[in-house]
């Protein structure tokens, strides 16, 4: 595994030929491998189940699948201003009910209808401009962390403030700097705008690009569905127990990149551990270098690392929250290693 | 034409039979109920987010499961999704998917459960809701087989039956007393029921408070009252029938004898409704122990009974005295020697057996809201004793408070209190 965190290092001068498009790397390998078409929403593993979960949750009801998110990644439309790439992305805040686990309803507040919201992601010094359309009920911005100025910072009293229900505002800044990151409402109460699922992940990615892997997206959190200002349901990427049931599909000796956010609300602490493997860490993806080699990496609210590995061995590896609690309220998955 | 116009209603409804005039209303009311509901309330919104209740009635515990049982006492069908056992989620069967008002559900959850240990069940429900339970102390329920109900027939034997025959075994010392003393005996005897009356209310609350889950959806600690208030009069009318008919043959046989003080001052000790009396105070003592019994066989169905010779020598001493109380009012009772014996052993049969009735019923089929209203039967037959007994205290001068009644009631609450010291469920 020296050998991986090497080759990260060495990775800016080897990206530098490959082609822009190759961004898109990742999801166009995974729609090729027969393998992980297998794994996008496959009925395989359906039923499998969690010995505490009884039943399965219908992506189609929801309008959104796990399998999905988990390597579904938004570049928006580019197009070309004054010899600068111009990235845009329209996003729309949604009240809309979502099944949580099999037949638990929660009124949500998304972005474009799904939890968590669309992945954005831009390359380092692009100029990007996201259209926020509020066509939920309720006041509702969008805050994006990253570096730009006060008036798209999107927080109350500042700049446009607030965003009306019916109206919207374009946020506009540069992409920079590059690594991983967040976007979520900033509206108050704030743990409730941001508990009811109103958060995606934000991904900048260096100029020169990073290596070709098998990219994955998880988004840690938790769902209130009670309102007690506990979480009972624990997921990445909403719905309990989704990898657990359905498995993510990976290849042996393949670089796998996993973007992991922690946007849990009400707990402290988040924590991802991955089993009979470790990885390397970059945290908040602004370096190059990994800085821990390990199997378990614990994140506060709004933390996030990327992480790095390869599995050498074929088979079924767990991977869940170390938090015990987290982990058997739905907080763990597998991933399927095939050949 | 105008007088006819109003004269035809009138003569229109005194045409009518009296019992379609009785029903008529009742008809409409009937008619406009049914096409409100097939018209699904016009007019009318729901307002808000179903309003989730479910009670849970009974836990039973197995190896390797936990089995609640439920009732669903709010007004919204409720769906039960998922089930969380100590904050992991848990596999379930259940009966119901969607439990409807008053419905009933079991779920059947696996859980490798540990003896002794505290379980927190969350079932989370299909908007999100969660209807939390607990499970103090896990133990295996017990198995409800012959042993099972032998075992709770000996635990009713030894707390209600056997103390109540011993305590009525102070009759002969009773009958050789001075006859001043019977008033404070009887003062005594409304102590204990007194204090007897004020227990069952208690427990019959506490049974159905809503910090301790039970259900409400029947009324809760309101039962306890409808029940005291409907024993109470219960018992006055059949009182006051039997006295009517007494009267009746009395007059019959003798024309000049009355009925002292206008029949209001009951039956007398050593008069001929003393037995009466002994029968009524055995009653009243009979509902209190069945409520008693309903408690001991739920506590030990669950565990957590403290069975052993603390509670059945508790119990005992605690219970002789009602014997006590039941002979009191029979003690210068003369006639009818030689079916003296069978009666006696009845009086003590109606007072004790209900202990076990009630152990086995509270270990099989416990329902809170039906022991609460046994309590409350207890509480209001015991009132009405007490009404009945009362006036055989009055001294000479027709008082009732006097030194020897007053010392006599609080003496009878004083006994009660101590021996009662001893039990705990």
């Amino acid at each position: 595994m020296l050998g991986g965190s090497l080759a990260a290092a060495s990775l800016p001068v080897a990206h530098a030929l490959i082609p822009h498009e190759s961004l898109h790397g990742g999801q166009t390998a995974a729609a090729q491998d027969p393998g992980h078409a297998a794994a996008n929403g496959s009925p395989a593993h359906a039923g499998a189940g969690h010995r505490g979960l009884v039943g399965s949750v219908d992506p189609r009801v929801n309008g959104f699948d796990p399998a999905k998110i988990v390597r579904d990644f938004d570049y928006g439309r580019t197009r070309r201003e004054g010899g600068r790439t111009v990235r845009e992305w329209t996003l729309v805040a949604e009240d809309k009910e979502i099944e949580v686990a099999p037949g638990v309803k929660y009124a949500a507040w998304t972005y474009n209808g799904r939890v968590p919201g669309p992945t954005l992601r831009a390359r380092e010094g692009e100029r990007l401009r996201i259209e926020f359309i509020n066509s939920s009920e309720h006041l509702h911005t969008i805050h994006f962390h990253g570096i730009h100025r006060a008036v798209h910072d999107g927080i109350p009293g500042v700049g446009p403030g607030n965003i009306e229900p019916g109206d919207s505002f374009t946020y506009e800044f540069d992409a920079e700097p590059f690594g991983l990151h967040l976007y979520h409402c900033h509206s108050t109460p704030l743990a409730d705008h941001i508990a009811k699922g109103l958060y995606g992940t934000f991904i900048i990615d260096p100029a020169a690009g990073r290596a070709k892997a098998d990219e994955l997206v998880m988004v840690q959190n938790g769902i209130d569905t009670n309102f007690d200002r506990e979480n009972e349901v624990y997921a990445v990427n909403t719905v309990a127990f989704a990898y657990e049931q359905n498995p993510i599909r990976v290849k042996r000796g393949e670089l796998v990149r996993i973007y992991l956010v922690n946007l849990l609300e009400f707990d402290l602490l988040n924590s991802f551990h991955i089993h009979a493997n470790f990885f390397d860490r970059y945290p908040t993806g602004t370096r190059l270098e990994s800085t821990e080699f390990t199997d378990t990496i614990t994140q506060g609210q709004g933390q996030r690392d990327i992480l790095e590995l390869r599995f050498p061995y074929p088979g079924k590896y767990m991977f869940h929250a170390h938090v015990s609690e987290f982990a058997e309220l739905g907080w763990m998955g597998f991933f399927e290693v095939v050949d | 034409m105008e007088a006819g116009s109003v004269l035809a209603p009138r003569r229109l409804a005194r045409r009518l039979p009296t019992w379609v005039a009785g029903l008529l209303p009742l008809i409409l009311l009937g008619l406009g109920i049914a096409l409100f509901v097939a018209l699904d309330a016009p007019g009318l919104e729901r307002r808000g987010i179903p309003l989730e209740e479910l009670v849970v009635d009974r836990t039973v515990l197995s190896p390797g499961e936990i089995e609640l049982q439920l009732r669903n006492d709010g007004p919204d069908p409720v769906e039960v999704k998922q089930v969380i056992v100590n904050d992991g989620f848990a596999s379930f069967a259940q009966s119901h998917d969607s439990v409807g008002r008053l419905g009933e559900d079991t779920i059947n959850i696996d859980y490798p459960w540990v003896e002794g240990e505290s379980y927190e069940v969350a079932l989370l429900t299909a908007t999100g809701g969660t209807i939390d339970t607990e499970i103090e102390a896990a133990t295996a329920t017990p198995e409800a087989g012959a042993s099972f109900y032998g075992l709770l027939g000996l635990i009713g034997l030894y707390v209600g039956v056997i103390p109540v025959a011993i305590g009525m075994l102070w009759l002969p010392w009773v009958r050789r007393i001075d006859p001043r003393w019977i008033q404070f005996l009887l003062a005594l005897t409304v102590g204990l029921l007194a204090f007897l009356g004020i227990d069952a209310v208690l427990e019959g609350i506490e049974l159905t408070s809503v910090e301790s889950g039970a259900s409400q959806a029947f009324g809760g600690s309101a039962l306890v009252y409808l029940g005291a208030v409907t024993a109470y009069l219960a018992l006055a009318g059949v009182d006051a029938y039997l006295r009517g008919r007494q009267r009746r043959h009395e007059s019959r046989s003798d024309p000049s004898e009355r009925p002292s003080r206008g029949g209001q001052t009951g039956a007398k000790p050593g008069g001929s409704g003393a037995y009466k009396l002994a029968f009524l105070v055995a009653l009243g003592i009979g509902l209190h122990n069945l409520g008693e019994g309903l408690a001991i066989g739920s506590a030990y169905a669950i565990g957590s009974l403290a069975l052993g010779a603390t509670l059945v020598v508790g119990f005992a001493l605690h219970n002789t005295t009602e014997g006590l109380a039941i002979v009191a009012p029979v003690a210068h009772e003369g006639e009818g020697g030689r079916r003296r014996l069978p009666r006696l052993a009845l009086l003590g049969l109606i007072a004790g057996a209900p202990a076990i009735l009630g152990a086995w019923i509270g270990a099989s089929a416990f329902d809170a809201s039906l022991a609460a209203f046994m309590f409350g039967l207890g509480a209001g037959a015991i009132a009405q004793v007490v009404v009945q007994i009362a006036p055989s205290i009055r001294d000479a001068a027709g008082r009732l408070l006097h030194p020897l009644a007053v010392g006599g009631l609080l003496a009878g609450l004083a006994l009660m209190y101590v021996t009662g010291l001893l039990v705990s469920i």
